[in-house]
């Protein structure tokens, strides 16, 4: 099978157990959503999606194999991460850091190839970032130094794309951006992408699959229409809220509005 | 608007070149003129006479055996210190990190200082001694900061205790020795007043590994600017490399402070200024770190044995003299432009 599959895995961080016998297939190429409250273990699981943190128990198979036996450059071709904060010097310019992604593909000593310059130069592309490219990250909109970090993941040309909370820090108008940004890049490469979210408005609008975490336990696993419900998000969140649709233009949109706290 | 841009990226190219070029060409003048000035200036001329005519002139001997081993150490013995200085500086993502930071000049203080003073017959092993000393403080500050690798955090905590517990056992030992205590002293400030060809072969081999390893590593230490996260998702085993590195790091610095004395500062000032003018690119940031500490400390020996000749004062204080003001009006520039 390709795609990522996670079988009775025990995550934790020193003795504090996180999740335990936790199961996950991703064998699709489809965005998927983790939603669910702080602390809940929604990152911590996509860590362990990207090999950041080794399960105690259990297994990940990628493509059908142990996710251990990848070497580190092979699995860095396969799956691109993106953490909440990611640092890099300020006076790096776009175009250095999108090139970074190309690590996984160079030699000790070997130079940057042509498919090296071809690769960023697209991911540069698909960004809407050739224009800045060679604007120092320092001198960037937070919108765009998102931009420029989707980018490197992208030149890794991966097929896996994994997004923790990839909207935080941005104003509305930079998440919608973003979120639309995503969706059209898997229109054109229809490669997987699994994301944490906080908004579930989004996550609910650019998702196929929801997977919903609470406590280290996946609480409901499938499609939007039915994880996104009153009955499920209630309790997740312990809030009370309304899910409706509402109709604007000719499109309905499903929307989530939060109320009260239980 | 792209424009200005693609111009700007093509000045960088073009700085950084010209950085390096520079370095090459003030390096090349520094080493002349340490060969040629000291106790005896000897003019340009002759010293080309002399390297061209080995063996048979007065100048050639002083030549050979007395400033060319010296000036080949200072220029390796800063080399050193500045990539040792660049790397840490790159590993703890910290400015103001330096050799100091993993125990290497306490220990080597303490070595030598130790055998300077308890068995002073044996004065012509203080230069392994110190390398021993520095290499034994920083294995320690190691596994002190050992978790699945090197914590960087916690490399820095240890390094200030070992730091301070080595350092107590100097402050020990020159009390308890004071009498001996003068006899130090020019060590403890660094120089290269002892340098032999023996000293360069001591520096070179690490000199060399400084270099082979850097160009191996200079691009997953690029990558670790990103983030151990970041840096793992594009390949790199991070606690592997920046083990090595630390390890480079130490080696170098303990091959310099075994020749060189207690040289501070340059491991400091000179990546931190290199980084002000290339950026903060590995690539051109550790070959120009490396050039310029070589600059730096082969000129401020120059001016140690001449300016008050035939009076020799100790390098370092020559270093911070000159590189302390430089690096305060770098700063200060800096500021004033962002």
């Amino acid at each position: 099978m390709t795609g990522i599959e996670m079988k009775d895995l025990r995550l934790q961080y020193g003795a504090r157990v996180i999740a335990d016998q936790l199961q996950v297939t991703l064998d699709k190429p489809e965005i998927v959503s983790i939603i669910g409250p702080n602390g809940s273990g929604k990152s911590t699981l996509l860590k362990a999606m990207a090999r950041l943190l080794l399960p105690s128990a259990g297994t990940v198979y990628l493509h059908g194999r142990d996710m251990n036996s990848f070497s580190a450059d092979a699995l860095a071709r396969i799956i691109s991460f993106l953490p909440q904060s990611a640092q890099a010097p300020g006076d790096m310019t776009v175009r250095d850091l999108v090139l970074m992604g190309r690590l996984p593909y160079q030699g000790l000593f070997s130079s940057l190839s042509e498919d090296d310059i071809r690769a960023a130069d697209k991911a540069l592309e698909e960004t809407e970032m050739t224009e800045l490219r060679h604007h120092r990250l320092s001198e960037l909109s937070g919108g765009e130094r998102q931009r420029a970090w989707l980018s490197l993941a992208l030149a890794k040309e991966p097929e896996i794309l994994l997004l923790d909370e990839p909207t935080t820090y941005l104003d509305i108008h930079h998440q919608l951006d973003l979120m639309e940004l995503i969706a059209q890049l898997y229109e054109t490469t229809h490669m997987m992408v699994v994301m944490v979210l906080h908004d579930l408005n989004h996550a609910a609008r650019y998702s196929h699959r929801l997977i919903a975490v609470k406590k280290g336990r996946i609480v409901v696993d499938g499609p939007v229409e039915e994880v996104f419900t009153k009955d499920i998000i209630e309790p997740l969140y312990q809030i009370q809220a309304a899910v409706t649709q509402v109709r604007e233009g000719n499109r309905l949109y499903t929307v989530c509005i939060p109320y009260a706290t239980k | 608007m792209t424009g200005i841009y693609d111009d700007r990226v093509k000045t960088r190219q073009t700085r950084r070149l010209a950085v390096i070029l520079l370095g090459c060409v003030l390096l090349l003048i520094i080493l002349v003129l340490a060969v040629m000035a000291g106790a005896v200036t000897i003019p340009v001329r002759d010293v080309w006479l002399a390297l061209t005519a080995p063996g048979t002139t007065e100048d050639y001997r002083i030549i050979y055996t007395l400033r060319m081993p010296r000036v080949i150490c200072a220029a390796l013995a800063g080399a050193n210190l500045a990539l040792s200085g660049c790397i840490l500086q790159g590993i703890l993502r910290n400015p103001l990190a330096d050799p100091g930071i993993i125990g290497i000049s306490a220990g080597a203080g303490l070595a030598a200082m130790a055998l300077m003073m308890l068995a002073p017959s044996l004065t012509a092993l203080v230069p392994l001694a110190a390398f021993a000393g520095a290499l034994g403080a920083a294995a320690v500050v190691f596994l002190l900061a050992w978790e699945r690798g090197v914590n960087p955090l916690r490399l820095v905590l240890a390094g200030v205790a070992v730091a301070a517990f080595f350092g107590g056992g100097m402050t020990a030992l020159s009390v308890f020795f004071s009498d001996k205590v003068q006899g130090t002293v020019s060590w403890l400030a660094g120089g290269f007043a002892g340098a032999s060809w023996q000293s360069v072969r001591m520096i070179v081999p690490y000199s060399v590994i400084g270099i082979i390893g850097t160009l191996c590593l200079y691009r997953r230490l690029n990558a670790l600017q990103l983030g151990d996260d970041v840096a793992r998702t594009l390949g790199v085993h991070v606690d592997r490399t920046r083990t090595m590195l630390i390890a480079l790091a130490a080696l170098l610095a303990a091959s310099a402070v075994s020749v060189a004395g207690l040289l501070g500062f340059v491991g400091l000032i000179v990546p931190h200024v290199m980084r002000l003018v290339v950026g903060s690119d590995f690539e051109p940031l550790l070959p120009c770190s490396a050039l310029f500490g070589a600059i730096l400390v082969a000129g401020a020996d120059i001016a140690a044995r001449t300016l008050f000749s035939p009076m020799e004062v100790p390098v370092g204080i020559f270093m911070s003299f000159i590189g302390a003001p430089f690096f305060l009006y770098l700063l200060k520039r800096r500021m004033r432009a962002s």
